[in-house]
């Protein structure tokens, strides 16, 4: 089945084969040609399109990581700000207490519990309050541990507050075995002398704070310490205190973002910032097929809009390619019908200059042996001189029979290299006709042959050669006269065709010729097969003439019904004629 | 009277023996090899028939049977040609030859034509003679433009 479309489709040029061949065999490889236009026209129309379907591509990818590097970035920015926000509010509630409050207000555990209370009324997760002289014993302790009376003053947080100031704890489990956060501020008395104030924060307000984040289903937002820790449970990693599988990046209190790829090898984006003043370093994780998920849908879209537009190009360039090369062939076609015309006009002019010049050489010596043969032949039969030898006299009549075999000859091929330069005249078809008729009137007489003329009247008067038409009459008439039987017809008749040819139907009543003789008729020397007398070159010119004058010949007949010659003429001379053809 | 035919060819052993086959069939035959010649001839002479190659160098045949239809326009024209060409026969046809020949010609076919141009121009003259007793023509051409 594709095979028969193929060949529905196929392009003519396809099975070219070249009969001339030869050194210029590749002007006319039509398939190479072919192949080349498609290929180049493919090539000048694809690569541009292809390349900068590359660069959008390339470009739009670029800008989406971009906007997702910088999403992501002011989504930790925000969380950031809001985690910050969130430790620094309860590191100054506890400041603020501390500075507000004196010592021994503090010390006093029913004020202090009155403090943890109102504390817990505005901010939640406070579990309990602890003050803590300067030798780091804690003094008094309100809360849902009993913790008083520990001794702090070797603990490494102790040692950070008395640098500090201020501390604010990684998550611990402590003495209480929660998780927890630990706040401390110190204040220093005008004496010299200061105290702690320390409070511990339930993990699960972080957590309940993170978790408001709306960050997206697949993106993970949690919090871990400089080592790595998780802080607040991940939804990727686990819960708290479990240790992160990515790269701790180095401090910036500024919100950063970098590309990894975890333990699947798919990447992710990361974005972190550090909370000043907290061991905190908040961490926002992507899944970067997530957020390249909507480019990719536009990604299709725009690969399936490449994909038709290369195939459109393809098929209009194959078609595109065939009629083209189809033209060229077409016109090569032409061209090498051209040159076999030429060809054989050249072919036929040479072979009727030669023609001519036997012709002219052998006509007057044949005349000479004509004559002087018939001379002898009267010599023999007309006078008594000589006994009358019938030997001799067939001798003589054989020698004469030749003389007029050979004088048929070149009577022929005189006709046939016959070709005067062109004699234009205005033509009157009735006049010619008449005139030919004229000719062989005798000849129709004896004969009993009658020749019916039958011009149409709404032929013009047009330009043609006239002594070429006179000669083509005078062919056909002869033609015709040679092939009939005695009381045979022969009819003329003329009409206009359109409006720029005339036909002209010589139609006699002759034996016919054979259909296989048809297409051979006016090649020089064919006799048909019923061998009819003829010169064998009559039809041969009349087929030239025809064309010198810038019409066509053909030939319709059957068996036993007679033959009809019929002429095309143009009423208009061709523009161009060879007027030096020979003679 | 023998009829008094005129035969001009350039070719000379072809005019040679022509006059000799047709002094056999009993005409009085002048040759001549060229045109110029011809026509001297034709001037100086009343020739019944003249027997004219087309083709000749110098004066061609045509010419010649121009001049002869101007000087003696009774005395009929045999155009010979050895080309074959209609045109040419055509061409003499209407200048006024009585008919034309291929050559090599048959010299029965001659002998006939001859005869039969003799028979035209005989009775030509017949009619000018009877025409010019009625007193009714001024000229001989003035038949002729009638026929």
């Amino acid at each position: 089945m594709p095979l028969s479309i193929f060949s529905r489709l196929k392009p003519r040029f396809w099975d070219h084969e070249d009969a001339i061949g030869g050194p210029y065999r590749h002007h006319f490889d039509f398939r190479s040609i072919w192949k080349r236009a498609v290929l180049l026209i493919a090539t000048v129309a694809l690569v541009p399109l292809i390349i900068w379907a590359l660069a959008g591509y390339r470009l739009h990818l670029d800008t989406t990581e971009a906007e997702l590097k910088l999403r992501t970035s002011q989504l930790v920015s925000n969380s950031w700000r809001s985690v910050a926000l969130f430790l620094s509010e309860r590191r100054l509630v506890l400041d603020f207490i501390a500075h507000d409050h004196t010592f021994e207000t503090l010390n006093d555990k029913a004020h202090l519990t009155a403090i943890l209370d109102n504390l817990n009324k505005r901010f939640r997760g406070f579990t309990d309050l602890g003050l803590i002289d300067s030798t780091g014993i804690q003094q008094t302790y309100v809360g849902s541990h009993q913790l008083g009376g520990l001794d702090y003053s070797n603990e490494p947080w102790f040692r950070q507050v008395l640098k500090h100031g201020v501390y604010i704890s990684e998550l611990v489990l402590g003495y209480r075995e929660e998780p927890h956060l630990d706040f401390a501020v110190k204040r220093d008395l005008p004496n010299g002398s200061f105290f702690v104030l320390r409070a511990a924060l339930d993990a699960i307000k972080l957590n309940e704070l993170i978790a408001q984040f709306e960050v997206g289903e697949k993106t993970d937002a949690f919090v871990i310490n400089r080592a790595g820790v998780l802080q607040t449970p991940s939804r990727y990693y686990g819960s708290v205190f479990n240790q992160i599988p990515i790269r701790i990046p180095d401090y910036s209190p500024k919100a950063q973002v970098f590309e990894s790829k975890n333990n699947k090898n798919e990447r992710m984006v990361i974005g972190y910032a550090d909370i000043p003043e907290t061991p905190f370093i908040l961490i926002i994780v992507k899944q970067k097929g997530e957020l390249v998920q909507p480019w990719y849908k536009t990604g299709w879209a725009f690969t399936a809009i490449l994909a038709t537009s290369i195939l459109m190009i393809l098929l209009v360039t194959l078609a595109v390619a065939s009629r083209l090369v189809d033209q060229i062939h077409a016109a090569d076609q032409e061209r090498v019908d051209t040159l076999h015309q030429a060809e054989y006009t050249h072919k036929m002019v040479s072979l009727g200059r030669l023609a001519s010049g036997v012709a002219h050489e052998i006509n007057n010596p044949l005349a000479i042996i004509n004559e002087k043969a018939g001379h002898i032949k009267d010599i023999f039969t007309l006078t008594d001189s000589y006994a009358q030898n019938p030997k001799l006299i067939g001798l003589v009549d054989s020698v004469l029979a030749t003389v007029k075999r050979c004088a048929e000859v070149t009577k022929g091929l005189l006709n046939f290299a016959r070709h005067l330069n062109l004699s234009i005249q205005i033509i009157d078809l009735q006049e010619i006709a008449s005139e030919v008729k004229g000719v062989l009137a005798k000849e129709a007489e004896f004969r009993s042959i009658t020749v019916g003329v039958d011009i149409s009247a709404d032929i013009p008067p047009f330009e043609s050669d006239r002594g070429k038409l006179e000669q083509i009459f005078f062919n056909l008439f002869n033609n015709a006269f040679a092939t009939m039987k005695d009381g045979g017809h022969l009819e003329i008749m003329s009409k206009r065709e359109d409006a720029d040819f005339v036909s002209i139907t010589f139609s006699d009543s002759g034996p016919g010729i054979a259909e296989a003789d048809l297409k051979h008729v006016f090649e020089p020397f064919f006799y048909s097969r019923a061998g009819e007398s003829r010169t064998g070159l009559g039809l041969a010119v009349t087929y030239a003439l025809v064309q010198e004058i810038g019409g066509r010949v053909s030939v319709q007949s059957e068996l036993g019904k007679g033959t009809r010659f019929n002429i095309r003429l143009p009423l208009k001379m061709p523009p161009e004629e060879q007027k030096d053809t020979g003679e | 009277m023998k009829t008094r035919v005129l035969l001009v060819d350039d070719e000379e052993q072809f005019v040679d023996a022509l006059s000799e086959r047709l002094a056999i069939r009993d005409y009085e035959i002048t040759s001549s090899v060229n045109g110029k010649d011809a026509l001297e001839k034709i001037r100086q002479y009343n020739y019944d028939v003249v027997i004219l190659d087309v083709a000749m160098p110098g004066t061609d045949g045509i010419e010649v049977l121009r001049e002869i239809k101007k000087l003696k326009p009774l005395t009929e024209v045999i155009m010979l040609t050895g080309q074959g060409t209609v045109e040419t026969a055509i061409e003499g046809m209407k200048l006024g030859a009585f008919d034309f020949l291929m050559k090599p010609c048959d010299t029965e076919e001659l002998d006939t034509k001859i005869k039969k141009a003799f028979a035209r121009k005989d009775e030509h003259e017949e009619r000018i003679r009877a025409a010019m007793l009625n007193g009714s023509i001024s000229s001989p051409r003035s038949v002729l433009e009638n026929d």
